[in-house]
């Protein structure tokens, strides 16, 4: 137990590298997806409408993470205060200040921004465990800090602060449900364009390699510290954004709504997804959104015990999230076109 | 000042709760190289069980020591069921495989035993120690307990045999098995001895904070944190770590102005983490030489 | 002469990338063999083939014993020690505890403690360092301690890879002499691969050079040293 000789490691990286011709899906299934993303609002009742509006939402959130952790190799189970810093921008903007809802979002994805890359900082000293017990504390910080009792007349203190949902605007004939579920498409597809481009670009090339051997990163003349405390940022605020959608969509704002849970949750989103996938975000959002109901339709009891099997199952068969899934489809198709 | 030297020994037995889980998170550590957060669960199910032998008429100590064993047995056949499948797996992969277990632990203690809190015996009585009003006998009895966990590992890893293996499958497993180590089974034995550790664990706490599928989420937080501001690698700092923790919690609720009960943990969290910046090994970590 | 050691057409395989293309070779008993080659061309790969540790096709058996189904630490347990590439020390562990990790497998407690008072006679820098902190040690010190760990087993095989790598020459000297001693008063049959071909063959009596990861030239190690031509080509001296 002395602590007089150094440990040399050579370490592998925490995070494995996802190739870069893998990182989004092939043109033609990209189309489908977005075709039936755009078409199938269509089709179904409000509530599911609703659903579908929640399942992008979620899919923004863990997508953030992937950046974070798939692209530069931090990780992060604080994503729940980002979340909830954007919700509650977007709520006292729109009910104290009357600020038009699509204003708050940028508003929100720059503060959000901001607190990130501040939260970046200290950060930078910290790395796997000791990071993921940072990013643990500010989660479990936020309701609390959002419960204080200076902070209740913006707040609405353990109430919490209900919101007006917008209507279509220049009189569309279509629900507030359905209009809001495009307004997000919208800002999905673009954000995910973005995160792409991000990762593709000289940017996210350093991100990887800071992932991949920091170091060594460093070596290179790669500055290190911006761009982890900038990914941070990015992160949070699209994290922020997601949580301001969130607010609208949802209409209600509470310090409950964001505990630890959640951001456990955007975690298991990013690991069934698939670590570092940008096109898994929105996979690992539908095992978050959907899998707890079906676990509670099995058994109202035990619905955290089937959750947590069910959870077991599925990273036991796909240990690499649904990136091993797409591959293994990619393979079987080529194996297909040879014959 | 007698109102700080209170608050630093009712950190000391605070403190007792957070060392006895930080040895168990140390514990799995070693054997694993990473932090399993379902340690608490599996420890406040560890110590239903014993309540619910106590409950059919078995005396405290019989059921303490069949506790113990089924913990170990149980500890094991986790591993080989759920993690050593995943062995292979990314990190992150298998933190979402803690995070299963902890669901279903969880669930089904909530099930078996209902949320309602019940009461827990302990042996030592809650006279106070000494007469001092601030610890009492059965907190006297923790942080004995826990000082006679530390000696009992300290003399396991450095004196056996079976300990010297685990020490070296733990720090190079290829190495190790090179020697003829079956590191699988290190790895095996490592999650029993943890699960064991964590039933003493639960079993010591909760007379304290009362037994309910809950009781240990924010245990095993404070736990994480006293062994990560121990030094992940040192079981001694896991200790010491778990007293400075509780000392650190109860100062910061008395003199820090505004913090009730909720914001506790997190301002903990802030110390210790700002701890860790200073010292990024932890207390009485080796320091990690990273080679590129 | 029994053959202690048989490998018949080993493929070796890292992923999807195949190192070794169809090996067969054998060792006998009591010999002392150097398996020479440059960099990359499979030296490593074949010595960790016979313990297991990479994934391959084909048969390999020690004492009529078949290893390919063996898990590593299983292998060891037949009597094969292997010294590794960097030498594998538990640096955060003192040279007797290193020396006892050797040893793990034993049962015979007094022999073990008369088995590490011989390592100390091999090596007496070890005494004097045994308290040490493995890590703290030097190179050479280190593949001392590494050699000294393996001969704890009371292996009948001892794999070496590359025990030369960053050693002063002086130190590489005294090592391959000690390793020639042990060869013949431990009756350790030893595997030895080696960059440093010329210390390599002054050593060995017998001599394998691979080629990305075939087998290209075997024999005596005397002849080899001996034949120009291959010590141009494929030796590079």
């Amino acid at each position: 137990m002395s602590a007089a000789v150094e440990e040399v490691v050579t370490e592998t990286p925490a995070v494995e590298a996802v190739p870069k011709r893998a990182m989004t899906l092939g043109a033609g299934t990209s189309l489908i997806v977005l075709g039936l993303l755009i078409v199938a609002p269509l089709l179904v009742k409000n509530f599911i409408i609703f659903q579908m509006t929640m399942l992008l939402i979620y899919g923004l959130a863990v997508l953030a993470l992937n950046i974070l952790t798939g692209g530069s190799g931090q990780f992060s189970l604080g994503q729940s205060a980002f979340y909830a810093v954007g919700a509650y921008t977007s709520a006292i903007l729109m009910e104290t200040y009357n600020v038009n809802y699509v204003l708050t979002l940028p508003i929100s994805g720059l503060l959000c921004f901001a607190v990130g890359f501040l939260f970046g900082q200290p950060a930078l000293r910290l790395s796997g465990v000791y990071l993921a017990l940072a990013t643990f504390a500010l989660a479990t910080a936020m309701p609390q800090l959002l419960k204080l009792n200076f902070l209740e007349p913006w707040t609405g203190g353990v109430q919490g602060l209900v919101v007006t949902k917008p209507d279509a605007p220049f009189g569309l004939p279509m629900s507030q449900d359905m209009w809001l579920y495009y307004f997000t498409l919208a800002i999905t597809i673009a954000i995910y364009v973005g995160s792409v481009n991000l990762l593709r670009s000289r940017s996210g090339r350093a991100l990887m390699a800071i992932r991949d051997n920091e170091i060594a990163a460093s070596a290179m003349g790669i500055n290190v510290a911006l761009y982890k405390t900038l990914a941070f940022g990015v992160s949070a605020g699209i994290t922020g954004i997601a949580g301001s959608l969130g607010a609208i969509v949802v209409q209600f704002v509470a310090p409950d709504s964001y505990t630890i849970n959640l951001a456990i949750a955007i975690f298991l989103g990013m690991v069934v997804g698939g670590v570092g996938w940008l096109p898994g975000s929105i996979v690992g959002s539908a095992f978050i959104i959907f899998v707890p109901n079906v676990a509670e339709s099995v058994s109202k009891g035990l619905s955290g015990a089937v959750f947590g099997v069910l959870l077991f199952l599925v990273i036991f068969v796909v240990p690499h999230g649904a990136r091993q899934v797409a591959i293994f489809c990619q393979q079987t198709v080529a194996k297909f076109r040879k014959h | 000042m007698e109102l700080f030297t209170n608050q630093i020994l009712a950190g000391i037995s605070t403190g007792a709760i957070y060392a006895c889980m930080a040895l168990a998170v140390v514990m799995i550590y070693q054997a694993i190289d990473h932090l399993n957060f379902a340690q608490g669960e599996m420890a406040m199910f560890s110590t239903f069980i014993s309540w619910q032998l106590m409950q059919w008429g078995v005396p405290y100590w019989v059921a303490f020591v069949l506790t113990i064993a089924f913990s170990f047995a149980a500890g094991i056949a986790i591993e080989r069921v759920m993690f050593r499948p995943l062995a292979k797996a990314p990190i992150l992969t298998q933190v979402a495989g803690f995070i299963a277990l902890y669901s279903i632990i969880n669930s089904s203690a909530g099930l078996i035993w209902d949320f309602t809190i019940k009461q827990y015996p302990t042996p030592f009585g809650s006279a106070p120690f000494l007469g001092s009003q601030l610890i009492s006998t059965h907190q006297a009895g923790m942080v004995g307990v826990t000082l006679l966990m530390l000696l009992g590992l300290y003399f396991f890893f450095q004196y056996t045999r079976v300990g010297l293996a685990m020490r070296a499958a733990a720090s190079l497993p290829e190495s190790a098995r090179l020697v003829g180590i079956n590191t699988s089974w290190m790895v095996a034995l490592g999650w029993g001895m943890a699960a064991a550790i964590g039933a003493v664990a639960g079993i010591l706490i909760a007379p304290v904070v009362f037994l309910e599928p809950n009781m240990m989420l924010g245990v095993l937080i404070y736990g994480f944190a006293a062994a990560v501001l121990g030094g992940l690698t040192s079981p001694l700092g896991a200790v010491v770590g778990g007293f400075l923790v509780g000392i650190f919690e109860n100062l910061a609720g008395t003199y820090i102005p505004g913090i009730g009960n909720e914001l506790k943990l997190p301002i903990a969290l802030a110390l210790i983490i700002s701890v860790l910046v200073v010292k990024p090994a932890g207390l009485f970590g080796r320091a990690i030489v990273k080679r590129v | 002469m029994t053959a202690l050691l048989n490998v018949r057409d080993l493929r070796a395989y890292y992923g999807q990338v195949q190192a070794l293309h169809g090996l067969t070779f054998s060792l006998n008993e009591g010999s002392l063999t150097t398996l020479l080659g440059a960099n990359g061309a499979g030296k490593t790969t074949t010595l960790r083939a016979i313990c297991n540790m990479v994934r391959s096709t084909g048969a390999i058996e020690f004492e009529g014993q078949p290893l390919t189904s063996r898990s590593t630490e299983n292998i060891v347990r037949l009597g094969i020690a292997h010294v590794p590439q960097g030498r594998g020390t538990f640096t955060n562990m003192t040279v007797e505890e290193n020396l006892q990790l050797g040893a793990i497998t034993r049962r015979d407690k007094t022999s073990i403690v008369a088995d590490i008072e011989r390592m100390y006679a091999y090596f007496p820098v070890l005494k004097r360092r045994y308290t040490q902190q493995a890590g703290t040690l030097s190179g050479g010190e280190q593949q001392m301690l590494a050699v000294a760990r393996a001969l704890m087993l009371r292996p009948r095989l001892m794999l070496l890879d590359e025990p030369s790598f960053g050693l002063a020459p002086l130190i590489v000297r005294d090592l391959f002499k000690i390793l020639g001693q042990i060869n013949r008063e431990e009756k350790v049959s030893i595997l030895v691969v080696e960059q440093n071909a010329q210390l390599a063959l002054e050593l060995a009596d017998q001599a394998y050079v691979i080629e990305t990861g075939r087998i290209v030239m075997s024999g005596g190690a005397k002849e080899i040293a001996n034949n120009e031509d291959v010590r141009k080509s494929y030796l590079g001296y």
